[in-house]
């Protein structure tokens, strides 16, 4: 189980949890688990082909996924997995 | 048997070789550690370049710091050499085994029309007003002067622009900028600490410049009461050192980062979301810019601002000095900013979290194709 830390803006859609523990061998199966645990993330994460939405980021203990092996990046039990996505304010 | 301080000046003058200023700066060029030994005001009105500040009274305590090694060859001054020679003494009798003492001290080295260091232009209220920046070496009065040359542009005075701002003014910066086309409103209050009650109803960029002038009458206010848009970005953004992002609208955003990486002037970022908040540094070509980081923005349901999720009023505070802090070190070129790296502070938690941040070689705003292209002479000018 990796701990997944989820962002203020998609916590109502998580049962406003800020962080859950997510079954998966890579980052792709963990957030694969999450939106199957909690389908109001979907849309927000992944794009109808499956792929991460380019609004968000997601981190493997502070690296950017992208730059590592993509969903594809090993996942394990240590492992801190943080969902970024992009904020408008600004405090207007 | 008691002694006069004429007759202890005497001895400890005896005691060093006294040099003039050729002699003390062919030293200083071949090696030596130049010690200024005099108070800090003394200083900072002005000092020999290259010199190190080790007040009289802290010789003893200080000098380990920054000459470990006894054999370090050391020359030592003050105003006119009496001081001076009172330090070089009890710098010998810790083992220091190479002191001289510039005997004309700093008030010789001026009449001679030497070059000095630090004093600049500041006036003998602004040595005051900054007086605690004076003592901080990676500041000083060099680093003074440059805040009051900086030229900072705030887009939006509202929560992040307000704690920014007045910490930014209260450090000296020269020029503060603010582009904003709201007014207060009572709901403003909350968090945008540079307006006032009385104030509700005026532009915001008015607002802030008279809390700025009544905090620091050094600083020039520039109010741009209009919105940022592609047509007037450019001309917006010209001439100034830094942008401090406050907008709250992905367009917006997007509008500043391709400017500001075209005319390569850093931003200092900063978002907020109720009890959270981001912060990075986007210094064009050094780290990545706001595109690199979301090349596309999210559809407006997903992204919603503070109007309509809220905010802890204080957390924009935090996040907006922490934005002028780091505008601070940008501009002075001092310490690591925050470039490559997104800062998340979670108020709740009381804690920060670190994440790395690249840059795209393929974005569109500073990918390589881009900085190549921009390397390119125009066409027709020879290279």
């Amino acid at each position: 189980m990796s701990t997944v830390r989820i962002p203020p803006v998609l916590r109502a859609a998580a049962g406003n949890q800020k962080q859950l523990a997510v079954t998966g061998e890579t980052v792709g199966a963990v957030i694969n688990t999450l939106v199957i645990d909690y389908p109001g993330l979907r849309d927000q994460l992944l794009t109808p082909d499956g792929v991460l939405n380019r609004f968000v980021n997601v981190y493997l203990n502070n690296e950017d996924v992208r730059y590592l092996g993509e969903l594809e990046t090993p996942a394990g039990e240590r492992d801190t997995i943080v969902i970024l996505p992009a904020m408008a304010g600004g405090a207007p | 048997m008691s002694k006069t301080y004429a007759e202890l000046l005497n001895e400890a003058r005896a005691a060093t070789r006294n040099v003039t200023n050729d002699e003390a700066q062919a030293r200083v060029e071949a090696g030596a550690l130049l010690l200024d030994v005099r108070e800090a005001d003394e200083w900072a009105a002005g000092h020999l370049p290259g010199a190190v500040f080790l007040p009289r009274g802290q010789v003893a305590s200080g000098i380990e710091a920054v000459a470990p090694e006894r054999d370090r060859p050391l020359v030592v001054y003050c105003a006119s050499g009496a001081r001076s020679a009172f330090a070089a003494q009890l710098l010998q009798a810790m083992g220091y085994r190479d002191v001289v003492n510039m005997v004309a001290g700093f008030v010789g080295w001026q009449s001679e029309g030497r070059p000095t260091a630090g004093s600049h232009r500041l006036t003998m209220e602004q040595r005051r007003r900054y007086s605690r920046h004076l003592l901080v070496p990676e500041v000083g009065s060099e680093g003074q002067a440059k805040l009051l040359d900086s030229r900072v542009l705030f887009i939006g005075a509202g929560g992040l622009g307000s704690s920014a701002m007045l910490y930014l003014a209260a450090a000296g910066v020269g020029t503060i900028g603010i582009v904003d086309f709201d007014i207060v409103d009572a709901s403003n209050l909350q968090r945008q600490v540079v307006h006032t009650t009385d104030r509700i109803g005026q532009k915001k960029t008015e607002s802030a410049a008279i809390t700025i002038r009544a905090l620091n009458p050094d600083v020039r206010v520039v109010g741009h009461d209009e919105m940022l848009t592609d047509d007037n970005v450019d001309r917006l953004i010209a001439g100034y050192d830094i942008v401090i992002d406050g907008t709250d609208t992905f367009e917006t955003r997007y509008t500043l980062n391709d400017a500001a990486v075209r005319a390569g002037i850093p931003v200092v970022h900063a978002s907020v979301f109720r009890f959270e908040g981001q912060l990075t540094a986007f210094v064009p070509y050094e780290g990545p810019c706001y595109r690199c980081l979301y090349p596309t923005p999210p559809p407006p349901e997903l992204a919603p601002g503070c109007s309509v999720a809220g905010v802890l009023g204080v957390v924009p505070g935090t996040l907006g000095i922490l934005q002028a802090t780091e505008a601070i070190k940008l501009l002075l070129g001092i310490g690591e900013p925050l470039v490559g790296r997104l800062l998340i502070y979670d108020a709740l938690d009381g804690t920060f979290q670190e994440l790395k941040l690249r840059r795209d070689p393929a974005c569109p705003a500073c990918g390589d194709a881009v900085r190549a292209a921009a390397a390119q002479p125009p066409l027709g000018v020879p290279a």
